[in-house]
């Protein structure tokens, strides 16, 4: 099986927020929630630089980790899931993330703290594959269809790669010798525990 | 000469940008290679860990772009802190009954004399029960956060163990208001007699009496161990309200890292404190004769009275005695 992973190249990244805007479509995410968000570094200096940020479905992920009723669990592609049955909107798997993806919906005990949201690598929850259980919980599920999560199947520049992590990091390797420059994979070494090397 | 002025302007402009180049060359990079990276980034941070940038969308928040100390309140929330959970209340019922083994109840030595004294009102035992009935439900509420997920989660499975703990949630939400309305009460009602003096280092040298037959340090309405005790409830309260209030509206509260210092302190303070309310339980019930009553009617044995909380019997009698005499005056 494969281990999935994202990449975002991000010298090839321009911030126009197409993947953010895709996401948000694909899944109809609720309103105040985004799955998947572009953060600019030393803007407006010299070697500024665009990162597209989701989940990175950790390896022994931190949020799983922490989640008092253990309600995610890791599918057989490595891609981190929660079961929204399960979960009672607590938010610590929001304060163990390094990287801010479950994100509180604005809808439950005093406004906030329902079921925590979060980017599902476009592979849907624990309801039975491309059902409209599933879809109304978490999305659609390309990756049950044979396809790749949306935001990198569409990004024009191809900066945000998606895909076995093993192949995505062979294409930026091959990109970064070609070009000879490269701002590395953002986030491999938090998430991964270790980074790649060019 | 408009010739001459014009190439005086050019050079002027031209030494101008020069400087200009000068003063910016610093900050002059090839663009393309000398492209900003994570490692330079999180070395230029130094001992700050969080690399953060400029987002489009309204959540300004989300500019945080990786923040991996966020792994380390992970460790300490599923490493240490059940631990230390299981070493205070653990800790503290290993105490207990190794106390009440050697030692075993605490009892009224003269025996019940069948007349009582007024202790607490009935208001005083609202507000009481009120704090303790929310405060035991809050506190196993919590705890299964902090261990179910091991001891219970097993046993009866992910489903039955989430809607468990789904009510647990709302409970410890919606609880946590009566708590804080009797938090305030108990410290209206009880602030003045708990405030420290002299009598208390007495009876802390004398150990309360509780390792000596016989002994019985003089008391007012409280002992020292009792203003202890208040004193850790009303710190304590006040501490898991607050960290916990702030919980609830995390958008107001701010970040992720402001989110686990109060449930960092939340959870310290809630262990320390339902070990210190555990030793609290037995005392006032099978570890002390007589002391249930005070809660449950509101009334106490006068021995027991005289044993634990002599000068505040005194005071007692004294009040009751005072209008009595008061009314031998003729009436003018
Ligand atoms: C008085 C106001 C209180 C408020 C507003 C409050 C609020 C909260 C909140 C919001 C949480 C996060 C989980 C959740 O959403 O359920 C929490 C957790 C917790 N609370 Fe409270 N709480 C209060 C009092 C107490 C008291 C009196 C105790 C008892 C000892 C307690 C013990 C705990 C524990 C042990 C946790 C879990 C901490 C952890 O997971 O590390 N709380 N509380
Ligand atoms: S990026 Fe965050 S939500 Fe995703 S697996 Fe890692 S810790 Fe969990
Ligand atoms: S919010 Fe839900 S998924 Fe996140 S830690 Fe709490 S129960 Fe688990």
């Amino acid at each position: 099986m494969a281990r999935m992973k994202f990449l975002c190249d991000a010298d090839r990244c321009i911030e126009c927020n197409a993947c953010v805007t895709a996401c948000k479509n694909e899944h109809e995410v609720p309103w105040g929630i985004n799955r998947r968000r572009v953060v600019t570094l030393d803007d407006g200096l010299p070697g500024e630089r665009s990162v597209s940020m989701a989940c990175m479905h950790c390896t022994d992920a931190p949020c799983a980790s922490v989640c008092p009723v253990s309600c995610f669990y890791t599918t057989d592609d490595a891609v981190v899931l929660h079961n929204k049955d399960t979960c009672i909107g607590c938010g610590y798997c929001s304060y163990a993330c390094p990287f801010g993806a479950p994100q509180y919906p604005q809808t439950a005990n005093f406004g906030t703290r329902g079921k925590m949201d979060k980017c599902t690598y476009c592979s849907g929850g624990p309801e039975p594959d491309m059902t409209q259980a599933e879809y109304v919980k978490y999305g659609s599920n390309r990756l049950a269809e044979g396809k790749l999560p949306l935001c990198a199947e569409m990004c024009s520049t191809k900066a945000l790669l998606a895909g076995d992590g093993d192949i995505i990091a062979e294409i930026y390797r091959e990109r970064v010798v070609t070009r000879g420059y490269g701002s590395g994979a953002w986030g491999w070494r938090t998430a991964y525990g270790e980074t790649l090397t060019v | 000469m408009a010739h001459q002025l014009t190439r005086f302007f050019a050079v002027l402009a031209l030494s101008l940008g020069l400087v200009l180049t000068g003063m910016t060359a610093q900050a002059q990079v090839n663009p393309t290679a000398s492209s900003v990276t994570e490692d330079s980034m999180f070395e230029a941070l130094g001992t700050s860990d969080t690399v953060s940038g400029r987002v489009s969308i309204p959540n300004k928040t989300a500019g945080t772009l990786i923040k991996p100390d966020n792994k380390d309140w992970a460790a300490f929330q599923r490493g240490a802190l059940p631990l230390i959970f299981v070493v205070a209340l653990g800790g503290m019922l290993v105490l207990l009954a190794a106390f009440y083994l050697i030692k075993g109840r605490v009892r009224v030595e003269h025996g019940m004399s069948g007349r009582t004294i007024e202790r607490f009102s009935a208001v005083e035992r609202f507000a009481h029960w009120t704090l303790s009935s929310t405060f035991i439900i809050l506190a196993l509420s919590g705890l299964n956060l902090v261990i179910g997920r091991s001891v219970i989660l097993p046993l009866v499975g992910e489903a039955a163990y989430g809607t468990l703990t789904a009510w647990g949630k709302l409970a410890h939400n919606f609880l946590a208001w009566p708590f804080m309305v009797a938090l305030v009460l108990i410290v209206v009602f009880w602030v003045a007699h708990n405030i420290p003096n002299k009598l208390d280092l007495v009876w802390i040298k004398q150990g309360g009496g509780l390792f000596k037959k016989g002994m019985h340090p003089p008391a007012k309405k409280f002992n020292a161990g009792q203003k202890v005790i208040f004193w850790c409830v009303v710190g304590g309260g006040v501490a898991l309200s607050f960290t916990g209030y702030m919980m609830l509206f995390p958008v107001q509260a701010g970040t992720p890292s402001d989110w686990q210092l109060y449930q960092t302190i939340h959870g310290l303070v809630a262990a320390g404190l339902t070990a210190i309310i555990i030793a609290h339980i037995y005392i006032g019930s099978v570890g002390m004769e007589g002391a249930f009553d005070a809660m449950a009617s509101g009334q106490v044995d006068e021995n027991w009275a005289r044993e634990h909380h002599s000068l505040w019997v005194e005071e007692v009698k004294g009040r009751t005695d005072a209008p009595a005499a008061g009314r031998t005056h003729p009436a003018e």
